[in-house]
């Protein structure tokens, strides 16, 4: 029997309602009761907060195809430093993630290198290619938690419909990149005053606004269930909030670099800051805030996307988009949202633990008894800068190198066990 | 090979001029574009006027790197760097090691390596240069990059302008046809706004970029609208090979409401002047009898831009060299 109490923290747990200085207890990788037995690890949270682990709802693991950017072992590493016990990652690897083998294979994969849980994300078509429904009923029994086709935006308006009703059968959501193909093609960044400025091509906030109202009436249609991934866009939040308010099954995600940059960036020509969705302006920033806060929005996710240097250090046209998100995420959260006043930290916790757990309906993000183990315990004053260098993801594609952040992710444990400690650096 | 007089010669930082590199005309003041105006009048009038070489940039090496066609452009600045003496290594992406999978700053850190210090570079890409200035030693002159600025083309068109008006005071410019692809537009809004001239802007609205008066300048899509109240205006090329999808309907539909036809001459003011950046497409933006008339100052345009050219070679040589502004 393994037993690991951590004391005098500030335990957050929207799940159970939780906001309270307590001792947080873990026996053989669970969540339990105070026990009399032997302690084996006895660790001081007095002063920080503890919470369940982050949930990742869409990281870009690269394994297996693109293995010089990532591996499962590498991205898993940089997880838990960023204080995520949970992840799931997009099908987007050659092969794709379209079959059971490729499913099987991730999770095998994760089971033997990886530091956290993996829950991978299986493809709605073949190949991706957005013709023809992948085999959805095996990669479901195979292991995959919801379906998506990636950054490649479900075109198809007859094909998302049907993938909505099919994958209704076997109770999992449908995760969609909002954007009509034909309004973004070429784009790199939003259109708007700086795209004007600097001759960039635009992608306009209705390409995105466009194919929201579409999943979402389709939803409505079918009774099926939907994730827009990092919407980006006023109207978009404003679409979700009224859709979610008639009850359709509808959920939504944003990116901390949607928060805390604008398209204002794009002026340095820092491929960096090429991302999908665009990086828009402040006004659009604004209304994401107001998303979070109210519950339009209900999770965070870090949109990791490794890019090699030697594939993103070129101009603004040739860089492929991304940034490496995960070991940002809860500084950036925190300069955006706890430092403007925007929420509270039981609300940032809950959109980064209860909020994608819900999305991606597992069973993660609170610490009741008898739940799995994952756990984070954060210093919320600390104050440190961000050093892309010094990334455990085998990437670095960060536009955050040097800014000066508060908040820091101190100790990680994944199913009881110390996945990640500042101080140990392990 | 004659030497060009002490005093006629613009010295940078008491000039004005200050920048480390051309990438656009939206970074620099007012002061500078007088600077370099200033001195492509002096190279003018005492080099190309009388067809003398000055030996201000001998043993400079200027590289021409051309990611994107270009044939006025790069024999400008090719004739200008030698004009001044210095020696060039021309480069075309065609020619090049760019189809071996070199990126453009691998190609211009090894011309750098071979002694080049003045890097001209056109490129497909908006902040391409940009790019290579925070790259290379170099000082780096914009000849074009993608959609976004084309700094000389701008300057040789404020220099064009300024020498047959005088000053740019109560002067209106109107930019036609196609503006949300042409990096002249931009530039010339940047120059033109910053010595003082009203900027109307005239084109289909699928081709007005979104936003664009909040640069300052007032958007028209009817040319017959606002001939009378032009003094300049600049056509700018179709940029056929830029779009994407279709624009405007025809080109006929296109030269009905924008070719600038000798009908459309009568309705303009009598001292009208008519510009072009070139290559200009005969019979879409201007017939041939404007083209070639006596309110066309499309010639002079070439002959000013090898005097620009000049000045912002020996300005950003300068510079590098006495460090003035750092």
């Amino acid at each position: 029997m393994t037993t690991t109490v951590i004391r005098g923290g500030r335990v957050i747990d929207l799940v159970e309602g939780r906001d309270e200085l307590a001792d947080v207890w873990m026996v053989d990788g669970v969540f339990s009761q105070p026990t009399s037995g032997p302690v084996d690890r006895d660790v001081n949270a007095e002063g920080m907060i503890v919470c369940p682990g982050f949930i990742e709802t869409q990281a870009k693991l690269q394994e297996s195809g693109w293995e010089e950017g990532e591996t499962i072992a590498t991205a898993t590493a940089a997880a838990v430093a960023g204080g995520v016990t949970s992840l799931a990652c997009l099908p987007e690897t050659v092969p794709v993630v379209d079959n059971r083998a490729a499913v099987e294979f991730i999770r095998r994969q994760a089971e033997r290198t990886g530091s956290c849980h993996v829950f991978p994300l299986g493809a709605v078509t073949k190949n991706r290619d957005g013709e023809e429904l992948a085999e959805i009923g095996q990669l479901v029994e195979g292991g995959a938690v919801a379906l998506t086709d990636g950054k490649r935006p479900i075109a198809n308006a007859e094909i998302m419909r049907r993938s909505l009703e099919y994958s209704r059968m076997f109770g999992r959501r449908i995760f969609d990149h909002p954007q009509v193909p034909e309004l973004s093609v070429g784009g790199v960044m939003h259109e708007g005053l700086y795209s004007t400025l600097l001759g960039l091509r635009g992608i306009p906030a209705a390409a995105e606004e466009i194919f929201v109202a579409r999943d979402v009436a389709l939803a409505e249609l079918t009774g099926g269930s939907v994730h827009l991934m990092t919407i980006s866009t006023a109207a978009s939040v404003d679409l979700v909030r009224r859709a979610r308010g008639r009850g359709v099954d509808v959920t939504a995600s944003v990116a901390p670099h949607h928060l805390v940059l604008t398209d204002a960036e794009l002026q340095t020509f820092d491929s960096n800051c090429k991302v999908d969705p665009p990086l828009r302006s402040r006004e659009h920033v604004e209304a994401l805030m107001e998303g979070l806060a109210d519950g339009t929005i209900e999770a965070i996710c870090s949109d990791h996307r490794p890019v090699p240097s030697e594939e993103k250090d070129l101009e603004l046209d040739a860089a492929p988009f991304g940034i490496v998100g995960l070991e940002t995420m809860l500084p950036l959260c925190v300069r955006a949202l706890i430092d403007s006043e925007c929420l509270g930290w039981p609300q940032l916790i809950g959109l980064l633990t209860s909020g994608p757990a819900g999305v991606l309906g597992i069973d993660r993000g609170s610490l009741a008894e008898g739940r799995v183990g994952d756990v984070v315990v954060i210093d919320p004053g600390a104050e440190w800068t961000i050093d892309p260098t010094q990334f455990r993801s085998r990437c670095c594609n960060s536009p955050f190198g040097g800014w000066q952040v508060r908040g820091r992710v101190e100790a990680v444990f994944v199913a009881g066990d110390m996945a990640y400690s500042r101080e140990v650096g392990a | 090979m004659s030497t060009i007089p002490d005093d006629q010669l613009v010295r940078p930082g008491g000039s004005g001029w200050t920048s480390e590199h051309l990438l656009g005309l939206e970074d620099l003041s007012s002061e500078e574009i007088t600077a370099i105006l200033d001195q492509a009048a002096e190279f003018k009038s005492c080099s190309l006027e009388n067809n003398t070489k000055l030996d201000l940039l001998s043993g400079t090496v200027v590289a021409n790197l051309f990611f994107e066609p270009s044939t006025r452009t790069r024999t400008s600045f090719s004739l200008a760097a030698k004009r001044l003496s210095a020696d060039t290594i021309d480069f075309t992406a065609s020619g090049s090691s760019l189809s071996k999978g070199e990126t453009f700053i691998d190609t211009a850190r090894n011309i750098e390596a071979m002694g080049a210090s003045l890097v001209v570079m056109r490129h497909k890409s908006p902040g391409a240069p940009h790019l290579l200035a925070r790259r290379v030693g170099a000082a780096v002159l914009n000849a074009g990059d993608g959609t976004h600025e084309h700094p000389t083309q701008a300057l040789l068109d404020l220099f064009t302008i300024r020498e047959k008006r005088g000053s740019f005071e109560g002067l209106t410019v109107t930019l036609v046809g196609d503006i949300l692809h042409s990096r002249v537009a931009r530039s010339n809004i940047w120059g033109l706004k910053k010595l003082g001239a009203r900027v109307i802007v005239c084109g289909p609205s699928t081709l007005i970029p979104p936003r664009i008066e909040e640069l300052g300048v007032e958007v028209s899509h009817r040319l017959d609208d606002v001939l009378a109240e032009t003094d300049c205006i600049n056509l700018l090329r179709i940029q056929f090979e830029r779009q994407r999808g279709a624009f405007f309907p025809s080109i006929r539909e296109y030269t009905h409401f924008y070719g600038m036809n000798a009908q459309r001459l009568k309705a303009a003011r009598d001292d009208v002047m008519i510009l072009a950046p070139g290559p200009i497409n005969r019979g879409v933006e201007l017939t041939p009898e404007v083209a070639d008339g006596p309110h066309s100052v499309i010639l002079d345009q070439v002959t000013n831009g090898l005097a620009v050219r000049m000045a912002c070679l020996y300005l950003l040589h300068e510079r590098k060299k006495t460090g003035v502004g750092q």
